[in-house]
Formats: structure tokens, C-alpha cells, sequence
């Protein structure tokens, strides 16, 4: 009994036991990796499918609802899912400016004096998260959207007509009874910006609300009794100080936003997840498509990143 | 005028309320606007929902929302299994009031109990008949119900008097019924088969829902471990994975799985599109799951480890018996945020052409009969939704006093 406890066996070995337990998830991970690569192989070669993007050349053979960049059915695939890829960057951006004003507008009005506009905030938030968001998209689009009316009883406003072929900017006009102006867009694009925005708007209001009670309470009541006016403390004292809580966060609310600009497809609008489900049901090129896909949401997302880690360094407290 | 006051005033609701409201001018002109605001909104909705809005959309469609294409001569399984359902239920909730932390009051009908009876009761009631089914089945769900507040009442009243060594064995009622539960909805064991293209509405949502978040827990746990690990490799695996579910739109995974997995494995081998569905609904959520624990991990000092170690625990049981329950502790709140996410992400299964609740509702709105009733059928979807969530998250909050050490109701250890 002793002689042998003295000695540890070596599968108890300190020194051996880590590369043990590495070299048993290497080999499981391998091995199952191996397995799945080699079937993929085969199959992609029974099916005469194997890597290729000489496809993307071929002209598309499909239109899109609406694009910036120029775009039809002659064009090659790549300049489609191009064209995709910048009315997703669109949206996200419009949404992410959007996003930001109403939540911080919904953040700080958890902060009034008022006592209902305070509750109303509280109702917002727990009204908007705990209801699907593409449940919400799909109510914007089929529910609001698409009733609204069309042609004279169009929503009319001094240089703004909403209308249900899409909202026109600057001085629009009805020309046989269609609207025309230098500024549309869609009513899916609306419906889509106006779902991400009340959405997103939710999380980004708790992330500010978080970042301004991060902030002493003592900080409000030094500074009023300095005599700073109360949109002055907040914007001088309370606020630079609440931004180093508040952007760590809102990074995480911006990507989830890009990454939530690809339920598109509900309401009808052709984003990149869109135009790639096209494309693949045509070319039946699935690897390619899904590396494209999953690449650009990837690039997008290391994007917003570095921008809020930029930011973040700008509003961190610098000590020496 | 402020400092002639007393410090210490009680006043009267209606004065705090005009506090409230009216506190300055400024005040007092947002409130009005807020509650003609108000006022009007829900004036339009009521004249809406009571004389605009046809909510037979909902009646003719009950059982396609309930269960989806559900074979009807073998739907008295999914009767059984909510009736079984009731009963565990009621039974639970029973004993967990006949057992409530030290601390705490016991008492067999606290407010609480009382409101939630009370509303199940009128839902029990009401809902059947709003839903115009027929007086067999309406009468089914009054005895469903009746069945859970009679466990309940049975369980609170004489639940101390069940011998310790047979209670400790009812919280595995739950993953028992879990399995039955699968066998009584898929069919097998003498029953006929329904395969998972049949199952739909409610029931897909839920069982999707349940089986993602069941099965990502422990995977979220596992990925949370393998990140904090001192081995590089399970480390930079874990963080691979992690990151790199995190970074694609989870309809972009869903798509993956229907449309790659079948290169992946070898012919005839790949599961169902229902299945394919649910796997990759589990993988995307243990992602996030992890990272909600790593969180919780993050909290324990790295001195509960040591001390662990020093008295002589292995690191796998050090990390079961002392870090995990402390970690998992502050986790609670951030994995069951992830949990109600995953609840709605289950809607996403309708965009890959599977009938969840969306998917039913969406093609009930193609139907020429019911077109343009998308109002109706997407505000009760909404409510529903919201319910499930926020119960969840009431649920979340009142484990969490439970299971804080600090406050009064809480187990002795």
C-alpha cells in the first residue's frame, strides 16, 4: 500500500495528464472533422459540385426589387449579391443611427420627473423584448405597411408623402395618380428600418439607463449645487461618465442589429441573405454561397468592433 | 415653500400622484399630451378589437395553431401528455409551497397563489369557449384544470407527510416526463409513428424550444469550462466556436443546416429537417449560453478553486462541488435572458418552411378566406409570446431570491 501510493501512476501524472486530455479532444476532433470533410468531398463530387466561383460570372437571370447600385437581370451573380450586400450595409446603418436616438431618448426618459413618461419607458421595454422580433417585422410590414393607403388619400406632410408604394422625400408629386419624387423608398425597406429601429431601440434604452445610474448619485446633486442647469450636468458631468458604461454595451446591441438586418427576407426586402437564398436555390452552389454569407456578416461585425473599441478608448478614463 | 415642510410626509395618493404628474409646468404639459395620447390609442383599439377585427380566423383555426397537421385519430396522446403535464405541474407546485426556504413563510395558498389560481381559473373557463370548441373538448380543458388546482392542493396539503426518501425522487418526474413525453408525440414502443413533418403550430414551438434549451445548457456549460481552461487547445477551440457562432445571423445557420448537412454526412444519414432544425437551434444557443456562464465563472474568485484543491478535490469535482454551483449562481439571470431569446428565435423556423406557430399563422393568412385578418392572428401570437417570456424572466427572478445565500427564504445548507 505505501511503496505504491508513493508512486503515481503515469496516466495521474501532473506533467503527462494536460497532453493527455489534449491529445484525446484532438484526436475525437480530427477524427469527426475528417469524417465530415471526406463525406463532403464525395458527395460534392457525385454531385459534380466541387469548389468552384467561376459561377458568379454567369449573368444572374433574376431581378431585384430595388437597389442603388444599377442593377438587372443580365448582370452577373456577383454584382447581385453585391447589390445585396449594400442595401444590407443600408439598412444596418440607417438602423443604427435610428436605434441609437430612440433608445437614448427612451433611456433617459426612465430618468424624468415625470412620473408616466418614466412608467412608459419601463412598458416599452418590457413591451418590445419580450416579443420576437420577426413576429414585429411581420406585423410592420403586412399590418402597417401594407395598409396604408395609396395614390390622393396618401399620408401627406409639407415635403414628405407616405404612401403604400413607399415614402417619397422632397416635394413629391402625383402624376397619374402614381407618386413620384427625387426621394423613395420602399415600404419594405420602411417596414424592415422601422422593425430593427423599435426593436433595437428596447436593448439600447436599457444600456443607457444602466450607464446613467452607473453614475454616483452624488454627481447630480454636486453639480446642482454649483448651480449647473440640469441639461448642463447631464451633459457635461453626468453623461462622460456614463459613456464609458454605455459603449461597451452598445457594441454588442450594433452587431446583434446587423446581424438582425437579415431577417429581411420577412418583409420582402432584398438584403444579402436574401439574394443569397436566390442564388443558391438557382446555382445550387450551397458552400460557396454560405461561405460568402457567413464571411460578410463576419467582416460587417469586425467592423462596428473596431469602430466601438475606437470609441471606447476615446471615452475611457486615460490615466498615465 | 419646500423647506416649512415636514421631512417625513405620508401623503395621500392622489396628492403624490399630482406630484407625480403635475410636478412643474413642463410636467404637467407631457403628462397631458401622454394621456390624450393614451386615451386615444386605446380608444381606437377597443372600438377596433370589439367592432372591426373578425376573430373567427382563431376559432376555424384552433386546433392547425394547437397542434399543426397532427393526425386526429392519434391526437388523445398529446391530450394525455397535458394531462400528465398538469398534474407534475400542480404537483411541483404544491410541494414547492409546502417546502419553501427556511425563512420563509408557509403558508398553502399565499396572495401569489391565489392570483395565479385564480387567473388559470378564468383562462380555464374563459378561453375554451372564446375559442368556440366543442362542449366535449371544452369540457376537457375544465377538467385539465381542475385536475392541476386538485395536485396542487393535494400536494400542499399532504406533501410533508410523503417520506423524505420517495420525495427526493419527484424532481425526476420532470426528464421522465420529458421521455415520455417524446415517445407519446413521435409515436414507437406500440404506438403508431407520427413523423416530425406532422408536428406543428404550439407544439412544434414548444418542443423545439424545450429540446434547444435542455441539451444547450450543458454544452454552454462545457464551451464555458473549455474557455477558461488551461489547456490551449480546448481553450482556442472553444473560443473558436464561440466566436464564430456569435459572429453569423442565426438564419444563416438554419439555412446552413438544411442546405450542408446533407453534404456532410453520408447518404440517408442526416436527420429530419425538423431535427436539423433543432440541432442547429442547440448549437447557436450553447454559444451564447457559454458566454453567459463564463460570466458567472468570471465572478468566482480563483481562491475557491485553490482551497478546493488544497483540501484534496480533483479539478473535475472541484469544479462540480465548488465553483459551477457559485458560477452558475450569478450566471442564473444572463442563461435564462439567453433561454427567453431562444424562445423567440424559435419563430426563425418558420422562414426555413417549418410550420412553428409563425409558420401556421403565415399560412392561414394565405388562405383566400382569411386574408387581410393578419392584425388579429398577430397580436394573440404577440401576446402569447409575451406572456411565455415574461413569465419566464418572473421565474428567473424569483429562483434567483431563492437561491440567493443573503436573503431571508433561503435553504439552509
Amino acid at each position: 500500500m505505501t511503496s505504491r501510493s508513493e508512486v503515481t501512476p503515469w496516466w495521474r501524472n501532473r506533467r503527462y495528464l494536460p497532453w493527455l486530455v489534449q491529445g484525446a479532444v484532438a484526436l475525437v476532433i480530427g477524427v469527426v472533422v475528417a469524417f465530415l470533410l471526406t463525406n463532403l468531398l464525395l458527395n460534392l463530387t457525385a454531385r459534380g459540385l466541387l469548389l468552384s466561383w467561376s459561377w458568379l460570372g454567369q449573368p444572374a437571370g433574376f431581378d431585384l426589387a430595388e437597389t442603388i447600385l444599377p442593377f438587372d437581370a443580365s448582370l452577373p451573380y456577383w454584382r447581385a449579391m453585391l447589390a445585396g450586400l449594400v442595401n444590407t450595409l443600408r439598412v444596418v446603418i440607417a438602423g443604427l443611427v435610428g436605434a441609437t436616438v430612440l433608445g437614448t431618448l427612451i433611456g433617459t426618459a426612465s430618468f424624468s420627473s415625470n412620473g408616466l413618461l418614466r412608467r412608459l419607458a419601463r412598458v416599452y421595454v418590457e413591451v418590445i423584448r419580450n416579443i420576437p422580433l420577426l413576429l414585429q417585422l411581420i406585423f410592420w410590414y403586412f399590418v402597417v405597411f401594407l395598409a396604408l393607403p395609396n395614390g390622393r388619400d396618401a399620408l401627406q406632410l409639407p415635403g414628405l408623402v407616405l404612401a403604400k408604394s413607399g415614402l417619397f422625400l422632397g416635394s413629391p408629386e402625383l402624376v397619374d395618380g402614381v407618386w413620384q419624387a427625387p426621394l423613395r423608398f420602399t415600404v419594405e425597406f420602411g417596414a424592415l428600418l422601422t422593425g430593427l429601429v423599435v426593436y433595437t431601440a428596447a436593448f439600447i434604452a436599457e444600456v443607457v439607463r444602466g450607464g446613467i445610474a452607473s453614475v454616483p448619485k452624488g454627481q447630480w446633486e454636486a453639480a446642482t449645487s454649483l448651480g449647473f442647469p440640469p441639461l448642463l450636468t447631464l451633459r457635461r458631468i453626468v453623461l462622460p461618465q456614463a459613456l464609458r458604461v454605455i459603449v461597451p454595451g452598445l457594441n454588442s446591441q450594433y452587431i446583434s442589429l446587423a446581424k438582425n438586418s437579415s431577417l429581411a427576407v420577412a418583409c420582402g426586402f432584398t438584403d444579402l441573405y436574401s439574394v443569397s437564398e436566390t442564388t443558391l436555390n438557382q446555382t445550387g452552389r450551397a458552400i460557396e454561397v454560405m461561405l460568402i454569407l457567413l464571411g460578410s456578416y463576419l467582416v460587417i461585425d469586425l467592423v462596428i468592433s473596431a469602430l466601438m473599441n475606437g470609441l471606447n478608448g476615446l471615452v475611457q478614463l486615460r490615466e498615465r | 415653500m419646500a423647506s416649512t415642510a415636514p421631512l417625513v410626509v405620508r401623503a395621500s395618493p392622489l396628492r403624490r400622484l399630482q406630484k407625480e404628474l403635475f410636478g412643474s409646468r413642463l410636467d404637467g404639459l407631457i403628462s397631458i399630451a401622454l394621456l390624450a395620447a393614451l386615451l386615444a390609442a386605446a380608444l381606437g383599439f377597443f372600438r377596433w378589437a370589439l367592432f372591426q377585427a373578425q376573430w373567427a380566423v382563431l376559432s376555424a383555426n384552433s386546433t392547425l395553431f394547437a397542434v399543426g397537421r397532427y393526425p386526429v385519430e392519434q391526437q388523445w396522446r398529446l391530450w394525455l401528455l397535458t394531462t400528465l403535464l398538469a398534474l407534475a405541474t400542480g404537483l411541483s407546485w404544491g410541494l414547492l409551497r409546502a417546502f419553501p426556504g427556511s425563512g420563509a413563510v408557509r403558508a398553502l395558498w399565499p396572495r401569489n397563489d391565489r392570483w395565479a389560481a385564480a387567473i388559470l381559473g378564468v383562462l380555464a373557463l374563459w378561453r375554451p369557449m372564446a375559442l368556440q370548441l366543442t362542449l366535449a373538448i371544452q369540457a376537457r380543458w375544465w377538467g385539465i384544470a381542475g385536475l392541476l388546482l386538485l395536485a396542487r392542493w393535494a400536494a400542499g396539503r399532504y406533501g410533508p407527510a410523503i417520506p423524505q426518501a420517495f420525495r427526493r425522487l419527484i424532481p425526476l418526474l420532470w426528464p421522465l416526463l420529458y421521455l415520455v413525453g417524446m415517445v407519446l408525440i413521435s409515436g414507437g414502443l406500440g404506438l403508431v409513428q407520427v413523423p416530425p413533418s406532422e408536428w406543428g403550430g404550439l407544439l412544434l414551438t414548444v418542443l423545439m424550444a424545450t429540446f434547444a434549451i435542455l441539451l444547450c445548457f450543458p454544452l454552454g456549460v462545457l464551451l464555458a469550462l473549455g474557455r477558461r481552461s488551461e489547456l490551449p487547445l480546448l481553450r482556442w477551440g472553444s473560443v473558436i466556436y464561440i466566436e464564430f457562432i456569435r459572429g453569423a445571423p442565426l438564419i444563416t445557420l438554419l439555412f446552413l443546416g438544411q442546405n450542408i448537412l446533407g453534404f456532410l454526412l453520408p447518404g440517408g444519414l442526416a436527420p429530419d429537417r425538423v431535427w436539423r432544425a433543432a440541432w442547429v437551434l442547440t448549437f447557436f444557443a450553447a454559444a451564447y449560453v457559454a458566454e453567459a456562464v463564463r460570466s458567472g465563472l468570471v465572478a468566482v474568485p480563483a481562491g475557491q478553486l485553490e482551497a478546493a484543491r488544497s483540501l484534496g478535490l480533483s479539478v473535475p469535482l472541484a469544479l462540480v462541488h465548488v465553483v459551477l454551483p457559485q458560477a452558475l449562481r450569478v450566471a442564473l439571470p444572463a442563461t435564462v435572458g439567453q433561454f427567453i431569446s431562444l424562445l423567440q428565435d424559435t419563430t426563425l423556423l418558420s422562414l426555413i418552411g417549418l410550420l412553428d406557430l409563425l409558420g401556421t399563422a403565415r399560412t392561414v393568412m394565405a388562405n383566400p378566406m382569411f386574408l387581410g385578418k393578419n392584425a388579429e392572428v398577430y397580436l394573440v401570437l404577440a401576446i402569447l409570446f409575451w406572456s411565455c417570456c415574461a413569465a419566464l424572466g418572473l421565474g428567473s427572478r424569483a429562483l434567483e431570491t431563492r437561491l440567493n445565500p443573503h436573503s431571508p427564504s433561503a435553504p439552509q445548507a
